[in-house]
């Protein structure tokens, strides 16, 4: 073998924080490859996905209103996946707090009062939180692997919020349109750049990533979610109550979750629509590994996937790349991380050969 | 229901049931290696799309499965290069090449989505196709229904009756033991994967080519994540995954007549649900019922394994 290939005793602390960055530039590598081989002149295409959104105000205030829902979702399941607590249903908890936060929106139609919003966030924690709890009673009472069970309910969300829009909160003078009445502005979150739909769940994803992050370094239950996921019998012989953990960690990014859902429709969207998240409960697994589990390092990784987002729509505009490509790019991009990975762990060097 | 209505309904349950079974015995086989591949969604969609693809352009169907097939495997090869060779961790990667492949298969079908298709060849078997009720239900199927079954039993024997199926399951069982008594435990894992891959990729053209004869993104609709729930409820037996892939065909198709019948005042929407639902009471049952403990899960399933250097 032309190399030598040892198992490094200590991850590399450097290599842990530079795959990710190896990981942007073979993405953005391949992309060229792939903008080539689709017929497009690929600097132009690169330059659409990933520069031309950052020059102006409001194609950055569009930056920060994608990164926020990935950002707070991601940074509530990198505390699961740290325990080794495979939520991936982020997507359906995320529709479910979103359903739970629309229900008090119309519910309260047309009446006025800084109670609304407040009310409609806990709800939304809520809805995700009960969302969560489900494959939480599951795996803890059954021992059923979470991670088909809150998948197998992302489907039944997407369908309950389809059968919800189409039926009983639809727009009485909608024409017939599958949505639910816009929301009244009591229940609209207020926009912090005029002139841009920056709205303060941007402010909220950030101030929630420095609260997990105070919770994972400074307490008792962090100390433990993390000793259960890097020493699983460590964490039984220290007595520490693996359930209370795992119901801590899916409620968590339940919760969270249904915090982003309630932010798109009270954001952004403004009322309950069939289709109100772009796959965020998904891409938020991508920008969970991406900031290395970290909250800190998540908002960067959330900035940089939502950049995704916009470029894919803006390439799609300007140069007619279709849509899809988005998912092309994020799968490249978690693939060659995983791949890069590799150098955290391993040492590879040149075999010399023995010359004794 | 008249004799002929319930053969019309129980040939729409094994058109539902074949997809699932082909992916789940793929699952199956890489399981009992001892590695988890939550890709399986990503590679029955980049079978559906290369097998659409191919049979349109090709004109050929049999062509059409074999680039379906090679598609998935060649999917699973990227899994296989991660997880095996650069020892990354399994959950993570199955559920990139599931993104992956959502995405990947959109952009190649793009061109697709619309165009028609003529669905495989019904291969009737001469004299016995004719015969009342058990000639439709048994011998006037296209190929990929009739090679699933046989997938079914061909799995079956050679894990258990097989010398090499033997040197699979000693490495999903244990992999250290395996390695010392000079199994390559890698290759033999490399070789699982890429047959999952095989086989989730004509669960994908059975789909596209058979099931519905049509291309459109995300038309998988969840079924590679209900395969991998009924490599569970097997309990990793062939036998059972046949039974468990006719059971959720049937639950599916049940809905389907109920929503046609006018729901029972039920939303389409809430029926559509049940498929999903059954999977989760499904796995419910399996592990809270009196054999739990005895479900026969590949001891090193999921679990990492690099051979000392």
């Amino acid at each position: 073998m032309p190399f030598r290939i040892d198992r490094r005793r200590e991850m590399s602390r450097g290599l842990l924080y530079l795959s990710p960055v190896l990981a942007v530039a073979m993405t953005v590598l391949t992309g060229f490859a792939l903008f080539a081989a689709l017929g497009q002149d690929p600097l132009p295409a690169l330059y659409h996905f990933g520069i031309s959104p950052l020059t102006t105000l409001y194609g950055v205030s569009e930056l920060l209103v994608k990164a926020a829902p990935l950002i707070t979702i991601a940074v509530g399941l990198a505390v699961g996946f740290r325990a080794n607590v495979w939520n991936i249903g982020a997507e359906g908890q995320l529709t479910f707090g979103a359903i739970a936060a629309g229900v008090v929106a119309l519910n309260f139609w047309g009446e006025e009062g800084g109670w609304i919003l407040p009310l409609m966030c806990l709800a939304g924690v809520l809805g995700g939180m009960a969302y969560a709890a489900v494959p939480a009673f599951l795996k803890t009472r059954f021992g059923v692997n979470e991670i088909l069970t809150s998948l197998m309910l992302t489907y039944v969300a997407a369908l309950l919020l389809s059968a919800l829009v189409f039926g009983p909160l639809k727009d009485p003078a909608g024409f017939n349109f599958p949505q639910s009445r816009m929301f009244t502005d009591s229940a609209l979150l207020p926009i912090i750049l005029a002139g841009t739909r920056l709205h303060f769940g941007a402010v909220a994803a950030l101030m929630i990533a420095v609260a997990v992050w105070v919770l994972m370094t400074f307490t008792i239950v962090g100390f433990q979610l993390r000793v259960l996921g890097q020493a699983p019998a460590a964490a039984r012989y220290a007595g520490f109550h693996g359930k209370r953990l795992i119901w801590i960690c899916l409620l968590m990014s339940g919760g969270l979750a249904g915090l982003a859902g309630t932010f798109e429709i009270a954001g952004p969207i403004g009322q309950l629509i069939p289709a109100i998240t772009p796959g965020y409960g998904f891409t938020a697994i991508i920008v969970a590994f991406l900031g290395r589990l970290h909250p800190l390092g998540i908002v960067l990784a959330g900035l940089v996937m939502a950049l995704s987002y916009i470029g894919g729509e803006n390439a799609q505009v300007e140069v007619g790349l279709p849509q899809a490509a988005t998912g092309v790019f994020q799968g490249l991009l978690l693939f060659f991380l995983l791949a890069s990975d590799f150098l955290v762990r391993y040492r590879v060097r040149l075999a010399r050969r023995v010359t004794e | 229901m008249s004799a002929e209505t319930a053969v019309l309904v129980m040939l729409t349950v094994i058109s539902a049931a074949t997809p699932l079974l082909f992916a789940a015995l793929g699952e199956l086989v890489v399981e009992k290696s001892g590695v988890l591949n939550l890709g399986v969604e990503g590679m029955m969609l980049a079978g559906a799309v290369a097998g659409f693809a191919v049979t349109v352009s090709t004109g050929s169907a049999v062509l059409g499965i074999v680039c379906a097939a090679l598609a998935g495997a060649l999917m699973a090869l990227i899994f296989g290069v991660l997880t095996l060779t650069l020892a990354a961790n399994q959950v993570a990667t199955g559920l990139a090449l599931t993104i992956f492949g959502v995405g990947l298969s959109a952009l190649l079908g793009a061109g697709f989505v619309g165009v028609p298709v003529a669905p495989l060849p019904k291969l009737a078997v001469p004299g016995l196709s004719d015969l009342a009720v058990i000639g439709p239900l048994l011998f006037a199927h296209d190929a990929l229904v009739y090679l699933s079954i046989l997938a079914t039993a061909g799995i079956g024997w050679f894990l258990a009756r097989t010398r090499a199926g033997m040197i699979l399951r000693a490495v999903g069982e244990s992999d250290e033991s395996a390695h010392s008594i000079g199994y390559n435990v890698i290759r033999v894992r490399y070789l699982a994967v890429l047959f999952g891959g095989a086989m989730s990729g004509l669960a994908g053209a059975f789909l596209s080519l058979s099931h519905t004869p049509m291309w459109a993104e995300e038309m998988t609709a969840g079924r590679g994540w209900i395969a991998l729930a009924l490599v569970v409820f097997s309990s990793w037996r062939p036998g059972r995954v046949l039974l468990g892939a006719y059971l959720f065909g049937g639950v599916t198709i049940l809905q389907l007549h109920a929503q046609g019948a006018g729901g029972l005042g039920i939303p389409a929407q809430v029926l559509s649900m049940l498929p999903y639902l059954a999977t989760i009471a499904v796995l419910t049952i399996i592990a809270a019922g009196p054999w739990r403990g005895r479900l026969d899960a590949p001891a090193c399933l999921g679990k990492l394994f690099r051979p000392p250097t």
